[in-house]
């Protein structure tokens, strides 16, 4: 069984747009009113609201309207503690191994070896 | 995401086990060298920016290497791989422990038992690593001791999600 479901597809959908990766990686800093969110992006702000929408069914953040404001957080809980681990050892493996690959090219390389 | 025909990292918490593949462009006796000689492991077992630092090594049946994965901000996190059986150049069983400094096993995390094997392809070597905890509850022990630890840096975690999609 491969380490994937519903749930996690969406979010890498939502993250595989570099304006809604912006937006995530703004609000891992803290919350942030919809206005202040969109003020880096060259686009409307129907446009803007398409993208947050996108991140909150994918569960990746969440917005509560207190009076005129509209105030978005993350929700890292989304990724569940198993998919983390494995995301993080996915990683890590990844990490190692590539870090094997230039150690195996520079040896070839010490063999006088194509 | 670009898919790395190269890796695959497959992990199943029904059993608690974890599969990793990855095709090396070399051949298979400096593969094996590279996994099994402790001057060469010390040169990638921990992935960037950390570490490796050998404390002892004993590559037989029944010998075990003892090692370190050092962080960036010096933070040692020990392990000992205690080989079972070998067969050179195309495998070998191990069992992974969490240690201290002096390679006294951790008995509360529980120790994941490794197959890794070596076989020739077109392009030059496969490796494939399958870690199995045991049972889901084991798996679960370590994800929940790691995830703790981490549950601070969950923001941090995501980050780096984040910034691996974005590489």
């Amino acid at each position: 069984m491969e380490n994937n479901d519903a749930g996690l597809d969406a979010v890498f959908h939502a993250l595989g747009d570099p304006t809604r990766r912006a937006v995530v990686q703004r609000l891992v800093k803290g919350e942030a009113s919809v206005s202040d969110l969109a003020r880096p992006f060259d686009m409307g702000l129907p446009a803007f609201m398409k993208h947050l929408g996108v991140l909150e069914e994918a569960g990746l953040v969440s917005s509560e309207k207190i009076g005129r404001t509209r105030t978005c957080r993350i929700q890292p809980e989304t990724l569940t503690a198993a998919e983390r681990w494995f995301e993080t050892q996915r990683a890590f493996w990844r990490g190692r191994y590539d870090g094997l690959d230039h150690l195996l090219t520079a040896l070839k390389g010490d063999e006088h070896e194509t | 995401m670009k898919p790395d025909l190269r890796f695959q990292f497959s992990g199943d918490t029904t059993t608690g086990v974890l599969t990793v593949r990855r095709e090396f462009a070399a051949h298979r006796d400096l593969v094996w060298d590279c996994h099994t000689k402790s001057d060469l492991l010390d040169q990638w077992f921990a992935p960037k920016p950390m570490t490796t630092m050998t404390k002892s090594m004993d590559f037989r049946e029944g010998g075990h290497w003892h090692h370190a994965m050092i962080d960036t901000d010096g933070t040692q996190y020990w392990g000992r791989l205690d080989y079972v059986t070998i067969t050179p150049k195309t495998g070998y069983t191990t069992r992974d422990a969490f240690t201290d400094e002096t390679g006294v096993p951790d008995t509360d995390m529980p120790v994941s038992h490794w197959r890794t094997s070596f076989t020739d392809t077109d392009k030059g070597t496969l490796v494939e690593n399958i870690i199995d905890y045991g049972s889901p509850e084991a798996l679960q022990t370590v994800i929940d001791m790691q995830m703790q630890e981490g549950m601070t840096t969950t923001y941090e975690k995501l980050d780096e999600l984040l910034s691996d999609l974005t590489r």
